[in-house]
C-alpha cells in the first residue's frame, strides 16, 4: 500500500460515477436495463472507498496525502490547481457517501420501479455521487466551490425529478436559489482569500495565516472571511435563516431525500466548516455557534406538529445539522464530525424506512392515515425504531455517543466562557427530538390502522429495500465506534480515526481555552495542532457525566411524553392543542418563514424588476425614442426653414440681383460718349471727396 | 503555407460567396444555401489552419513584429493632396491573442447561423447575399490593424444587418432596423471623429525617412509617434484625449451594448430572425468590447487607468440592471436579450480590473457568451418555429414533450448561470478574481456577485415556466429536435462543456497577448505621466 495507490483509488472513486452518469444518461432511452451499469459502478466505488479507508487508516493514519495538477495558468503567480487532500476525515466521509449512495442505489431499484424516467434517475444519482466525492476529496477552496455548485445542480435535478408536479419544480428551483444566496457569500470569501494569499489550497492558506498574514491586515477581516465562507454552509446545510428549502426538497423521490437531503449533501456544509476550521476566529466561531443553536432549536419546534412523515424527518435533519454546526462553533471539532457520521447512517435509515412505508402505503405520506404498520412491516419497524432511538440519544446507539459528546462540549464551553445558552438549548432540543421522533414512531407503527384500505394492501418491502435498512440500522449501534457504550472518548473513532483539528488563527483571536500553551512549539511547527488548554480538558471531563445524565433524562422524558400522548392516550392531545392554539399554529406553519420571505424578499425582488423594466422601457428607451421624435420634428422644422427661409433668401437674392440688374441696365447703354461722361463725373466726385 | 494570405481569404471569401450567390438564379434556393454553407465551412477550416500555425507565445497588441499572419501593403497612396499633404493608408491585417479567439468565434457562429438560416423562405438570394456581406464585415473588423480599414469593415456590417432585420424580421422589423441603424451610426460618428483626430496627431516614419500622418493603430499606440501639437497628442498640454476617449468608448459601448445605450438590443433581437439574433448576440456585441480593448486601451493607456473606476461601475450596472430587467420579461427572446446585457457587463467588469486575470476573464467571457447565447437564441428559435409564439407564460411542461431539446436547454441555461463544468463559470470566476484584485474595482466586483444570484433566478424561473410543470394540452403535437437542429446545438454544447472542463487551450491562446497588454498599459503610465509634467 503506497500513497500513489491511495491517489489512484481516489481518482477511481471520483471519476467512475461520471462514467456511470454519462453512459446511463445517453443510453437510457435505448437500453432498458442500463441502470444496472450505474448500480455496478457504484458497487465498485463502494468497494474502492472501503479499500481506501482501510488503507489510509491502517497504513498512513497520521499522514496528510495531497496530490494536485495545474488546471490552467495565466501568469507566473496565478494558476488554478485542482487536487486531492486525503486525510482521515476525507476517507471516512468518502466511505459514508459511497456506502449510503450504494445502498440508495439498491433501494431505488425497487422503489422507483415503473417510473417512466427510471434510467435517468440513476444517471442523476451518479452525477450527485461524483459531485459529492469532489467536495470531499478536494484540497482547495475553489475546487470545493465548483463541486459545491455541482451538487446544487444534482440536487435541483433530483428534487424536481417529477417535474410535472408544480410543487416539485418549485421546490427544486427554491433549493437552488436559496443555496445560491449562501454561495454568493462564499464566493466573496474565496475572493478575499485569493487576494490575500494568492492560493486556493487549504494548506497553503493555513500556513500563511500561521505566518501572520491576514486579510487586509486585520483580525476583523479574518473573522469576516470565516463568516462569509460559512455562508456557503448555511445554504447547503440548510441552517437558519436559509433552512426553508430543505423541507420543500422532500418533493424529490424518498431515496434521494435519504441520500442528499439527510446524509450527505446537507452535511457538506458541516464538512466545509470542518475544512476551514483552522481559520475561524473566536468571533466567527461565536457566530457559527449561534446559527447552529437557532438551527437546532427552530426546526425542532416545527417538527412537533408536522403530519407528513418526510417533513418531520426533514426538520429533524435541519435540527441535527444545527447540532453539528453548534458543536463546531463551541470548538467541539471531533464531535461535530462524529455526529455527522452517526447521523448520516441513522437519518438515512429513517428516510429509507419512511420510503419503505410510503412505498407500502401507495404513496401515502400523511401519518394521520397510517398506524399499526408494525405488524405488517416488522423489519422496517425494527430498523426505524433503532434509528429513532439513535437520533433521540438513547444509550447503546451511536447517536447517544455523538450527541452526548456535543452536549458535554457545550457544557464545557459554558463553564469556560459563561455562555450557557448553548447547553440549555442543546438539552431542550434533545427532549424535543425524542418527543417528535416517538410521536412519529407511535402514530405510524403502533395503535390501530386508520386507513384500512391502504393498510390491507400494505406489505413488507422486498429484499433490495430492507437490506439497506438493516445495514444502516446495524451501523447505528455503538460498537462500530467505541467499545465503551457510554463514552466514545477512548474509542478508536475519536482517538485513532479522526484527525485532531488544526487552528492557525493568531492567538489573540482565539478563545482562551484554545490558546496553545507552548508558544514556541506552535510557532515552530507552522501548522501547530490545536492546543486545547488544560482547563478545557478538565471542563470536558467534569462536564461528561452531568451532560450525559441530563441528556438521557430529557430524552427519556421526551419519549415518555410521546407515549403518554399518543400510545397510552393519557392526555387528550386535541384539547391540549386547542389550549395553545396560537403556538400550535405558529409551529404548524413553520414560524411563517416562507410567508415572510415571500412577502419581503421575493415580492421585493419582483417589484424591483418590474420597476427596472418600467424605467428601461419608459425612461431610457423613452429618451431614445423622444430624441428621435425631437429630431424628426426638428427635421420638419428645418425642412420648412429650408424651404421658406434659406430657399427664400436665395430666391430673394436672385430677385434682388434681378432688380439691380434691371436698374443698372439703364446705365449700360452701349454708347461710348455716355460712358466717358460717367467716368469724368466719377473722377470729379472722387477728387472732390478726397 | 507561410505566404498564404489566410486572413484575406477568411475575410473576403464571403464576398466571393456573395458574388456567386448573386449570379445564381433566384429559383435555385438550395444551391444558394449550399454555397453559403460551403463558404462558411471553408472559413471554419481556414480558422483551424490559423490555429495550427498560431504561435502561442507571441504577444501582439502594440508590437507589429509579434502579430501573426500579417499582411501589409500600401492601399491608398496619395502624394500631395491640398493642405493635408500625403495620404498613405495601409491594407494591414494581422491577429494576436486578442483577435484570434474572436475570429474563431465568428467562424463557428456564422456557420451555425447558416444552418439556422435554412428555414428562410423569403427572397432567399437577397438574404444570403446580405448574410455573406455581413460575414466579411465581422471578420474584417477583427483582423484589421489599420484604423481606417477597421472603420470601413465596422461600417460595412451596418448595412447588411439593417436589411437582414428590416426585411426578414418580425412585425415591428422596420422600427427595430432603423433604431439599430441610427443608434450604431450615431456611435460610428464618434469613432470616425476620434479616428481623424488621431490621424492628425500621430505620424509614422516611412522607409525613406519621411514622416507622414498615419491610420496605423500600432503606430498610434507608440507615444513617440505623436506630433507636438496634435489635438490628441499627449505632448500637447491642451489635448483633448480624455474627451476623445469618452467619445470613442461611447461609440464602442453602443455596440456592447452598455447601459444606457442598450435599448436597441431587445428590439433588434425580438424582430430579427433566429439566425440573425444568433449572429447579433454571438458576434456583433463582442465588437464593442473588442474595439475598447483593441483601440481604447493601448492608444489611451493613461486615460484607461483614469477611467477604470467608471468602466467597472458601468459593468456592474449592466450586470445587475440587465438581470433585473430580464426578470420582468414575458417574451422569451427579450429575456435572453436582456440576459446578454447582463453577461456583457462581466466583460466590462473584467477588463476594468486592468490585470491579467480580469482581462483574460473578459476575453474568455466574450467567447463563452458568444457560444452560450447562440445556444440560447437557437433554443428560443426551436419553439418559435413550432409554436409561433414566444410568450413565456404560454408554455409549460415541454420537458415531457421534448425531452432531448430540454436536455440541451438545461445545458445552455446552466452554462448561462455559470455552473462549474460549463464554460461560463471559468470566465465569470476570472472576472470576479480580476475585478476583486484591483483596488479601484473591488467594490463593484463584490456587488456584482449579486448578478450570479439574479442570473440563476430568471433562468430557473424561465426553465420552470416553459419546460417544467404539467404540459399545456395545446402543445401536445410539438415534435422533438430535427436533425438540422441537432447539427446546430451539438457543436455548441461540445464547446461549452469542453471549455468548462478544460479551458487551457483558449486561455493559452490569449495569454501572451493579455500579458503583453497588461505590461504595455502598465509601463505606459510612466511614459505618459512624463508628458504631463512638461
Amino acid at each position: 500500500m503506497t500513497e500513489s495507490v491511495l491517489i489512484n483509488l481516489s481518482n477511481a472513486i471520483l471519476f467512475l460515477p461520471v462514467l456511470g452518469f454519462v453512459v446511463t444518461l445517453l443510453l437510457g432511452k435505448k437500453i432498458k436495463s442500463i441502470y444496472l451499469f450505474e448500480v455496478f459502478i457504484l458497487t465498485i466505488v463502494l468497494l474502492a472507498s472501503i479499500v481506501l479507508a482501510f488503507g489510509k487508516l491502517s497504513y498512513f493514519p497520521d499522514d496528510k496525502i495531497t496530490a494536485e495538477f495545474e488546471w490552467f495558468r495565466l501568469t507566473d503567480t496565478f494558476a488554478i490547481k485542482l487536487g486531492f487532500l486525503i486525510d482521515n476525515i476525507t476517507v471516512l466521509m468518502l466511505f459514508v457517501v459511497a456506502l449510503i449512495s450504494g445502498l440508495v442505489h439498491y433501494f431505488s431499484i425497487a422503489y422507483m420501479k415503473g417510473d417512466e424516467r427510471y434510467n435517468r434517475y440513476f444517471a442523476y444519482l451518479g452525477l450527485f455521487t461524483f459531485s459529492m466525492n469532489g467536495i470531499v476529496l478536494t484540497h482547495s477552496i475553489i475546487m470545493m466551490y465548483m463541486f459545491w455548485e455541482l451538487v446544487g445542480l444534482s440536487s435541483y435535478l433530483l428534487i424536481g425529478f417529477w417535474f410535472e408536479k408544480k410543487s416539485a419544480a418549485d421546490a427544486g428551483k427554491k433549493a437552488f436559489l436559496v443555496n445560491r444566496i449562501g454561495d454568493t457569500g462564499m464566493l466573496i470569501g474565496i475572493l478575499i482569500l485569493y487576494l490575500t494569499y494568492h492560493t486556493f489550497s487549504f494548506d497553503q492558506i493555513f500556513a500563511s495565516i500561521s505566518a501572520g498574514v491576514l486579510p487586509f491586515n486585520s483580525d476583523f477581516w479574518l473573522s469576516v472571511t470565516g463568516v462569509l465562507l460559512f455562508m456557503g454552509a448555511i445554504g447547503k446545510s440548510a441552517q437558519f435563516p436559509l433552512h426553508v428549502w430543505l423541507p420543500d426538497a422532500m418533493e424529490g423521490p424518498t431515496p434521494v431525500s435519504a441520500l442528499i437531503h439527510a446524509a450527505t449533501m446537507v452535511a457538506a456544509g458541516v464538512y466545509l466548516t470542518i475544512r476551514i476550521f483552522g481559520l475561524l476566529t473566536a468571533d466567527a466561531m461565536m457566530f457559527i455557534a449561534i446559527i447552529g443553536m437557532l438551527s437546532a432549536f427552530i426546526p425542532a419546534t416545527i417538527a412537533l406538529t408536522q403530519n407528513d412523515i418526510k417533513k418531520v424527518l426533514a426538520y429533524s435533519t435541519v435540527s441535527q445539522l444545527g447540532y453539528m454546526v453548534m458543536a463546531l462553533g463551541v470548538g467541539a471539532y471531533k464531535f461535530a464530525f462524529f455526529h455527522l457520521v452517526t447521523h448520516a447512517f441513522f437519518k438515512a435509515c429513517l428516510f429509507l424506512g419512511s420510503g419503505s412505508v410510503i412505498h407500502a402505503m401507495h404513496h401515502e405520506q400523511d401519518i394521520r392515515n397510517m398506524g399499526g404498520l408494525r405488524k405488517k412491516m416488522p423489519l422496517t419497524y425494527a430498523t426505524f425504531l433503532i434509528s429513532s432511538l439513535a437520533v433521540s440519544g438513547i444509550p447503546l446507539t451511536s447517536g447517544f455517543l455523538s450527541k452526548d459528546g456535543i452536549l458535554a462540549s457545550t457544557f464545557a464551553f459554558g463553564s469556560l466562557t459563561g455562555y450557557w445558552i448553548f447547553a440549555v438549548v442543546g438539552l431542550l432540543v434533545a427532549m424535543l427530538t425524542a418527543f417528535y421522533m416517538f410521536r412519529l414512531v407511535v402514530i405510524t407503527f403502533h395503535g390501530e390502522p386508520r386507513d384500512h384500505h391502504k393498510f390491507e394492501h400494505a406489505h413488507e418491502s422486498p429484499f433490495v429495500m430492507t437490506m439497506p435498512l438493516t445495514v444502516l440500522a446495524i451501523l447505528s449501534i455503538f460498537i462500530f465506534y467505541t467499545p465503551n457504550p457510554v463514552s466514545a472518548e477512548q474509542g478508536w473513532f475519536l482517538t485513532k480515526w479522526i484527525d485532531s483539528p488544526e487552528v492557525h488563527t493568531p492567538n489573540s483571536t482565539r478563545f482562551d481555552f484554545m490558546q496553545s500553551n507552548i508558544v514556541e512549539q506552535a510557532s515552530l511547527s507552522g501548522h501547530g495542532e490545536i492546543m486545547y488548554s488544560e482547563q478545557y480538558t478538565e471542563a470536558m471531563h467534569s462536564a461528561h457525566y452531568p451532560a450525559m445524565f441530563l441528556s438521557l433524562f430529557f430524552a427519556v422524558l421526551g419519549i415518555l411524553t410521546a407515549f403518554t400522548f399518543y400510545q397510552w392516550k393519557k392526555v387528550n392531545v386535541d384539547k391540549l392543542v386547542a389550549s395553545v392554539k396560537p403556538l400550535y399554529n405558529f409551529s404548524l406553519n413553520k414560524w411563517f418563514f416562507d410567508e415572510f420571505y415571500q412577502k419581503t424578499f421575493v415580492a421585493g425582488l419582483f417589484g424591483l424588476s418590474k420597476i427596472m423594466y418600467w424605467f428601461d422601457s419608459k425612461i431610457v428607451d423613452g429618451i431614445v425614442n423622444g430624441s428621435a421624435t425631437v429630431t424628426h420634428a426638428l427635421s420638419i422644422f428645418m425642412g420648412g426653414f429650408d424651404k421658406y427661409v434659406v430657399d427664400g433668401l436665395v430666391n430673394f437674392m436672385a430677385y434682388l440681383s434681378g432688380f439691380f440688374g434691371l436698374l443698372f441696365r439703364r446705365v449700360q447703354t452701349g454708347k461710348v460718349q455716355t460712358y466717358i461722361v460717367l467716368v469724368i463725373f466719377s473722377i470729379i466726385i472722387f477728387f472732390f471727396f478726397l | 503555407m507561410n505566404n498564404f494570405p489566410i486572413l484575406t481569404f477568411l475575410t473576403f471569401l464571403p464576398i466571393l460567396g456573395m458574388v456567386i450567390v448573386l449570379m445564381l438564379p433566384k429559383k435555385q434556393e438550395l444551391s444558394i444555401k449550399i454555397t453559403t454553407l460551403l463558404i462558411t465551412g471553408i472559413q471554419i477550416i481556414l480558422s483551424i489552419f490559423l490555429l495550427m500555425g498560431y504561435n502561442f507565445s507571441a504577444g501582439g497588441i502594440n508590437d507589429p513584429s509579434s502579430f501573426q499572419f500579417v499582411e501589409k501593403f500600401r492601399w491608398i497612396d496619395i502624394t500631395g493632396f491640398a493642405w493635408i499633404g500625403k495620404i498613405k493608408i495601409d491594407y494591414f491585417l494581422g491577429v494576436d491573442g486578442l483577435s484570434t479567439p474572436l475570429v474563431l468565434l465568428t467562424a463557428i457562429v456564422v456557420f451555425i447561423a447558416t444552418i439556422s438560416s435554412w428555414s428562410i423562405d423569403k427572397s432567399v438570394k437577397g438574404y444570403f447575399a446580405m448574410f455573406l456581406l455581413l460575414d466579411t464585415g465581422m471578420m474584417g473588423t477583427f483582423v484589421a490593424l489599420d484604423f481606417f480599414l477597421f472603420y470601413i469593415f465596422w461600417e460595412l456590417m451596418l448595412l447588411p444587418m439593417y436589411f437582414l432585420i428590416g426585411i426578414w424580421g418580425g412585425p415591428r422589423r422596420e422600427y427595430a432596423a432603423i433604431k439599430f441603424f441610427l443608434y450604431t451610426l450615431f456611435g460610428s460618428i464618434f469613432i470616425l471623429l476620434v479616428m481623424i483626430g488621431l490621424y492628425f496627431s500621430s505620424m509614422e516614419t516611412l522607409a525613406d525617412g519621411t514622416r507622414v500622418f498615419t491610420f496605423n493603430m500600432l503606430e498610434m499606440m507608440n507615444p513617440a509617434n505623436y506630433t507636438a501639437n496634435g489635438i490628441l497628442s499627449p505632448l500637447n498640454p491642451n489635448n483633448l484625449r480624455l474627451i476623445a476617449y469618452i467619445a470613442l468608448f461611447a461609440g464602442f459601448a453602443i455596440k456592447i451594448p452598455m447601459f444606457p445605450f442598450h435599448t436597441w438590443l431587445p428590439d433588434a433581437h425580438v424582430e430579427a430572425p433566429t439566425a440573425i439574433s444568433v449572429i447579433l448576440a454571438g458576434v456583433l456585441l463582442k465588437m464593442g468590447t473588442y474595439g475598447i480593448l483593441r483601440v481604447c486601451y493601448p492608444v489611451f493607456p493613461e486615460i484607461t487607468y483614469q477611467l477604470a473606476w467608471w468602466i467597472a461601475l458601468f459593468g456592474m450596472i449592466n450586470i445587475i440592471y440587465g438581470a433585473l430587467t430580464a426578470m420582468a420579461q414575458k417574451d422569451f427572446k427579450k429575456l435572453i436579450a436582456y440576459s446578454s446585457v447582463s453577461h456583457m457587463g462581466f466583460v466590462l467588469l473584467g477588463m476594468a480590473g486592468l490585470n491579467t486575470i480580469g482581462i483574460s476573464g473578459a476575453i474568455l467571457q466574450m467567447f463563452n457568451h458568444g457560444t452560450i447565447t447562440a445556444m440560447l437564441f437557437l433554443i428560443v428559435g426551436v419553439i418559435y418555429d413550432r409554436a409561433h409564439i414566444r410568450d413565456l407564460d404560454a408554455f409549460g411542461g415541454l420537458g415531457k414533450q421534448m425531452p432531448i431539446y430540454t436536455g440541451f436547454v438545461t445545458v445552455a441555461f446552466f452554462a448561462a448561470i455559470g455552473l462549474p463544468g460549463l464554460s461560463g463559470f471559468i470566465s465569470e470566476a476570472l472576472v470576479f478574481l480580476g475585478g476583486f484584485g484591483s483596488d479601484t474595482t473591488r467594490i463593484f466586483a463584490v456587488i456584482s456577485t449579486l448578478g450570479i444570484l439574479l442570473g440563476a433566478t430568471y433562468m430557473l424561473w424561465t426553465m420552470q415556466r416553459v419546460y417544467l410543470g404539467s404540459l399545456n394540452e395545446k402543445w401536445k403535437e410539438l415534435k422533438d429536435l430535427t436533425a438540422r437542429e441537432y447539427f446546430m446545438l451539438v457543436p455548441l454544447t461540445v464547446i461549452v462543456i469542453f471549455l468548462g472542463v478544460y479551458p487551457s487551450p483558449m486561455l493559452d491562446l490569449m495569454n501572451a497577448s493579455v500579458n503583453a497588454m497588461v505590461k504595455f498599459i502598465t509601463d505606459a503610465q510612466g511614459v505618459y505621466s512624463a508628458f504631463n509634467s512638461f
